[in-house]
């Protein structure tokens, strides 16, 4: 198998907030009732992270497991370990009605990093979101809209933000981004 | 003439001078100027001409409410027309040019239609141009285009960029005057999020006129201090809107020199509650000649004295219903200017002002009015009559300007945008906010809460406990509720109340109504007014169409009330029965930049690209959208045209091997026990009996049995379904799927995920398909280990891929799935082993004609949304075993299943050339409309390299009985062509190149 390439072969700008393309990561979604121990427990049990609440995600290194609505989570991991952890959570929810895809060549996906509060009015340009320190945070994930597409974020840690759109339009949200990120700041 | 004084000036900084353009002549303003008070420092009294009649006309207003001084500001790329001089900054290098005259501002040939006004009444339009018809076109309109309209359209591309803010905040306040800036002291002093937005450049609004610069200033700085509030000037609170949603209109760049940045920024805000304290407006009085250049609002003439150090006259006339046009009479002869008279309408004339007044030695004349103001281009002077009668002058007296003040009108709009209700209050002589009847929330409850001026307060200490009560309010009801000490204020004025006047003098005779204007911007008069009430225009909102009063971009600000109320006049109705028209978004026209953001140039739309994008890019590809995929139409070599190309594409795929990114396909994964029931229920074809490992092609249809979409499903294993979709589909179905999954079959136990941009689809068409796989590393792939309509993993060239065997041109073809980041790799081992069969990468148009050689349908060719799969000769696809899916029960309903519908069928027209797409097939007679009656369509025509002709599809009717007739089909010129009804497959029919 020949190595994978992002779509965006890890592009980069860099302004108040640095925006670039990361390298492609492995992302499994699990379609099941979020309600359901059996499903959550095979999420812990392969993932090793705690199954976060509503709008909620937990981080821990290189993974990553997201709440994405009441019956959808997305697992983040290491590229080399998705196939691993899809056998892994396919075995673990035998008997459970769930649908576990892989798909980490679906989306892009961008890293923002600069100074925090710069960083947020970078989101606030695009996104229908409250960024707000007190609304929005690291262990929190908001599925919305990047102007005229879909993308999700979450804040890995205070100064850093994640984001993921489809793929086929990561050109458009690298741009999208670029162009907030260089704009002058809101409150200043 | 008007000028800079030699003293005063709060907003100015005179140690600032900049020079500016108007009209090409250099002029010189100080830094805090608007655009208005320095052309006014300037003595340019005159800045435009009127809408209709070209009458001369100079700034009347010095806010928002302008509608006069509309100029065109800016050049090039820059360049902005209608903008009011009044909201403009002063900058160095502005540019400003003045509009709708010509030849010129000072001679105008268009003057012409004021001395004809008589016969250019309410309506004029529609009673005189109506005949003859031709007329219209052809001198009517181009006339009436020629003389009417405001500014020009900017010929260049924007120069400037815009962007979106999205902003939360528990409460919003708009407005930073007194009140609001109270507000939200009491609103924030709980913990809430409060964003207060000012139009203005600077804080106070008009409490400036009662001196509270001084406590306006320690708010602003108590609240800048507070963490929980946000302040932003320039920022002019533009429409609320359902759910607490505002916007707001900053302008970040419209004041400098330099301009670098956004230069607006749209802020689209969710708040909790919403506090209006957005004041209110002065009212002109209603006399002859109020619109002539010098006649200025009370408030206005003031703020250009105090606030700019400009004196629009030397002697200034002062006409009143009410005491605060006195306060400009108090500052003109502060400023060591002449007040030759006060002319008050009410008998019993004023308050502690009006004797403040009287105690410095200006002449107030109760109980009289304005007959006419004299002047042509500016006013020279006034002829005084009594109130009540019908304007007998009494005397006249000389002055060069004219401040007026027919009271104030609460700017309600933003209360009433969501719904809002008002209430008319008579001893105030205004319509005013009903709190009884806020627009109201999800909970029902009200979000809006009006504060100050706008709720009808206006003494300062009542504006201050107006501003403070709404912030608690405000806070209580978003839970955060707070607590401050009241604001200090001084003595209540001592005011005598209003007296309305809507028409000066009371019984002006037509003469002097025909001269009075009402709207400025749109040349409305008290005598159009009253005739659209004569000619039976009773509603407000009919009244408001026929004579176009408050149509103009200020809205109405200034006319609105005072034509109702001559309306109300002329119907013998009162005010409130009659109503004000709606109050609509935005407040004051926002630029298309700000809504449009961010989405212009590189980011106007997303493109949708597909893995292999900068392949095609690289190699020739003239692309077409898809949606918003951009997928190549063919690849187009040195020396080729798109004809060509799509010509070697076809023949080298039906003679060897051709290549097609597929990747677009939706491609949907459906998952669970109860899949196979929700399949039979998606398509119309028995799902649930399909194997795993194999392929069958299906059509979904709408609830209203209507085909809208069509593909193959694989069934991946017993409980996993993968449905391809047409590219545009992929979106749609996926949501379908959920729509049905969601709100009708809850309880059946499936998934879906949309996995289309997981992988890169390519597909491998030709005779030479089977070897290039094979040399790529597929083994066992003969047709019979690995046949037409099922799937197998094979890995190729290193890479793991799903194969279909399917085919959409006829010829041996397999799609490879593989992970779109390996898209790329696998493709460039396809073109280098396919390259000794000369691999042709084909586009969509190849991939149409391919199509449709073999009589394959085109979801969007052949369908339009009202064809049935039926109309197209897919009954077999039509499942008759199955109790029920989408679409089944409306397929028998009597139009469908009626047997003389236009029904699909191939057309070979007998002169071989090529059908125009969407020509008509031609019947007998006429309709009912006189055209040409018509008995089918062609759906998809192209030129057949293979066959050598053109061929076509259409929907004819009753076609597949006719087989062999020749019809006729109309062509773009109005000639016609003949073409054969011949079976839709023209190529291949007997199969013989897919094995």
């Amino acid at each position: 198998m020949s190595e994978p390439v992002s779509a965006l072969g890890g592009a980069k700008t860099e302004a108040l907030v640095t925006v670039e393309e990361m390298a492609p990561r492995g992302m499994i979604v699990l379609r099941g009732k979020l309600d359901d121990t059996a499903i959550t427990g095979a999420l812990e049990k392969v993932s090793g992270l705690a199954m976060p609440g509503q709008r909620g995600i937990t981080v821990d290194g290189a993974r990553r497991l997201a709440w994405m609505s009441p019956d959808e989570a997305m697992l983040i991991l290491p590229r080399g370990d998705v196939s691993g952890a899809q056998a892994d959570l396919t075995a673990a929810l035998a008997g459970a009605h769930a649908l576990v895809a892989d798909l980490s060549d679906a989306r892009a996906s961008f890293r923002l990093s600069g100074e925090d509060a710069a960083l947020r009015e970078v989101l606030a340009r695009l996104s229908p979101v409250d960024m707000h320190q007190t609304a929005f945070g690291p262990g929190m994930v908001r599925r919305t809209r990047l102007a005229q597409v879909a993308g999700a974020f979450w804040m890995p840690e205070v100064g850093v933000a994640e984001l993921v759109t489809f793929r086929s339009v990561a050109q458009y949200a690298f741009d999208l981004l670029s162009v907030a990120a260089r704009s002058p700041r809101v409150f200043a | 003439m008007s000028t800079r004084l030699t003293q005063g000036g709060a907003r100015i900084d005179r140690t600032k001078p900049v020079s500016f353009r108007f009209n090409g002549q250099q002029l010189k303003g100080y830094e805090g100027d608007t655009l208005a008070s320095a052309l006014l420092a300037n003595d340019r009294m005159m800045v435009g001409r009127s809408f209709k009649y070209h009458r001369p006309r100079g700034v009347v207003a010095s806010g928002t409410e302008e509608p006069n001084a509309l100029l065109g500001i800016g050049q090039g790329g820059r360049f902005e027309p209608n903008q009011r001089a009044t909201m403009q900054e002063v900058f160095e290098g502005l540019e400003s040019t003045s509009q709708n005259h010509w030849p010129s501002l000072e001679f105008d040939v268009g003057e012409i239609n004021a001395s004809l006004s008589r016969f250019l009444p309410a309506g004029f339009y529609y009673k005189t141009f109506l005949w003859p018809r031709s007329f219209w076109k052809h001198v009517y309109e181009p006339f009436i285009r020629q003389s009417a309209g405001l500014g020009k359209a900017p010929k260049d591309r924007d120069a400037d960029t815009y962007e979106h803010f999205y902003h939360y905040c528990d409460v919003l306040v708009i407005g930073g005057g007194l009140a609001g800036l109270a507000a939200a002291r009491a609103a924030a002093s709980g913990g809430a999020r409060v964003t207060v937005m000012e139009q203005e450049a600077h804080w106070c609004g008009r409490a400036a006129d009662d001196g509270a610069e001084a406590q306006v200033a320690d708010l602003v700085a108590e609240l800048e201090g507070m963490e929980n509030v946000t302040l932003r000037t320039r920022c002019m609170g533009a429409g609320v809107y359902d759910h607490g949603y505002v916007l707001g209109y900053e302008r970040l760049t419209d004041h400098l020199s330099e301009k670098s940045g956004p230069r607006h920024r749209l802020w689209r805000v969710r708040a909790g509650q919403v506090i209006t304290a957005t004041g209110a407006i002065e009212r002109p009085l209603s006399f002859a000649g109020n619109d002539l250049p010098g006649v200025m609002l009370a408030s206005a003439l003031r703020d250009y004295v105090v606030q700019f150090g400009v004196s629009v006259g030397d002697r200034t006339v002062v006409v009143t219903n009410n005491d605060d046009a006195y306060l400009t009479a108090l500052a003109l002869v502060g400023a060591g200017l002449t007040v030759p008279v006060i002319v008050d309408a009410r008998q019993g004339g004023g308050g502690a002002l009006a004797a403040e007044a009287e105690a410095k030695g200006i002449r107030v004349l109760k109980g009289h009015g304005i007959a006419k103001v004299k002047g042509r281009k500016r006013v020279t002077g006034v002829a005084i009559c009594k109130q009540v009668g019908e304007g007998a002058v009494t005397e006249e007296i000389a002055c060069d300007a004219v401040a007026m003040s027919g009271g104030w009108s609460p700017v309600v709009h933003l209360w009433s945008h969501c719904g809002g209700k008002l209430t008319w209050d008579d001893a105030q002589a205004m319509f005013r906010p009903d709190g009884t009847r806020p627009p109201t929330g999800e909970d029902g409850k009200g979000f809006v809460i009006c504060a100050g001026a706008a709720d009808g307060a206006f003494d300062r200490a009542e504006v201050a406990a107006s501003g403070t009560k709404a912030g608690l309010a405000a806070a209580e009801a978003v839970g955060q509720a707070g607590s401050v000490s009241d604001l200090t204020a001084p003595e209540a004025r001592g005011d005598n109340p209003i007296e309305p006047v809507w028409l000066m003098p009371a019984s002006a005779k037509r003469k002097l109504r025909a001269k009075a204007w009402l709207d400025y911007q749109n040349d409305v008069k008290v005598t159009d007014v009253q005739l659209a009430a004569q000619e039976g225009f009773e509603s407000v909102e009919h009244a408001k169409r026929y004579t176009t009063l408050g149509m103009a971009t200020d809205q109405g600000k200034l006319s609105n009330i005072n034509g109702l109320a001559i309306l109300s006049g002329a119907l013998d109705t009162p005010i409130p029965q009659v109503g004000t028209t709606r109050f609509r978004p935005p407040f004051t026209p926002i630029s298309m930049g700000a809504i449009a953001g961010e989405a212009r140039a590189e980011t106007f739309q997303p493109l949708r690209r597909t893995p292999l994008h900068q392949w095609h890019v690289d190699n020739g590809a003239d692309f077409e959208p898809v949606g918003q995929w951009r997928r190549p139409f063919c690849y187009i070599r040195p020396g080729e045209d798109r004809h060509s190309a799509v010509t070697r594409e076809i023949n080298q795929t039906r003679n060897s091997l051709g290549l097609l990114d597929a990747s677009t396909l939706g491609k949907l994964i459906v998952k669970g026990p109860d899949a196979g029931r929700f399949m039979d229920m998606l398509y119309t074809n028995m799902m649930s009996t399909l194997q795993p490992g194999r392929c069958r092609y299906g059509l979904m249809c709408s609830e209203n049995g209507f085909l809208m979409d069509d593909g193959v499903v694989a069934r991946w294993d017993e409980e996993t379904f993968l449905c391809h979709t047409t590219t545009g589909g992929a979106d749609h179905i996926h949501a379908h799927m959920e729509e049905w999954l969601q709100t009708e079959w809850w309880d059946w136990k499936v998934w879906t995920v949309n996995a289309t941009e997981q992988y890169a689809q390519i597909g491998v068409v030709g005779p030479k398909a089977r070897t290039v796989l094979e040399k790529l590393g597929a083994t066992n792939i003969a047709n019979e280990d690995f046949p037409f309509m099922t799937f197998q993993d094979h890995k190729l060239a290193g890479i793991d891929a799903r194969v279909y065997r399917i085919s959409f041109s006829g010829e041996l073809s397999y799609e490879i799935a593989v992970p779109a980041g390996q898209g790329l790799a696998l493709w460039t081992a396809l073109m280098e082993a396919g390259a000794e069969f000369g691999a042709t990468p084909y586009g969509t148009e190849a991939l149409h004609v391919l199509r449709a050689e073999k009589g394959f349908i085109m979801i969007g060719d052949e369908t339009d949304g009202t064809v049935i799969p039926q109309d197209l000769g897919l009954n077999w696809a039509i499942s008759k075993k199955k109790e029920d899916f989408i679409g089944k029960r409306a397929q028998s309903r009597e139009d469908m299943a009626r047997e003389d519908r236009w029904k699909l069928v191939g057309l070979e027209t007998l002169d071989k050339s090529v059908l125009p797409d969407g020509a008509y097939v031609l019947a007998d007679g006429t309709n009912a409309n006189g055209q040409r009656t018509v008995q089918g369509r062609v759906t998809s025509s192209y030129y057949s390299p293979t066959l050598e002709r053109g061929i076509a599809m259409g929907l004819v009717l009753r076609g597949p009985d006719r087989m062999g007739e020749t019809i006729q089909l109309n062509k773009v010129d109005g000639s016609s062509v003949a073409a054969r009804i011949v079976d839709p497959v023209f190529y291949d029919k007997e199969n013989t190149k897919n094995v």
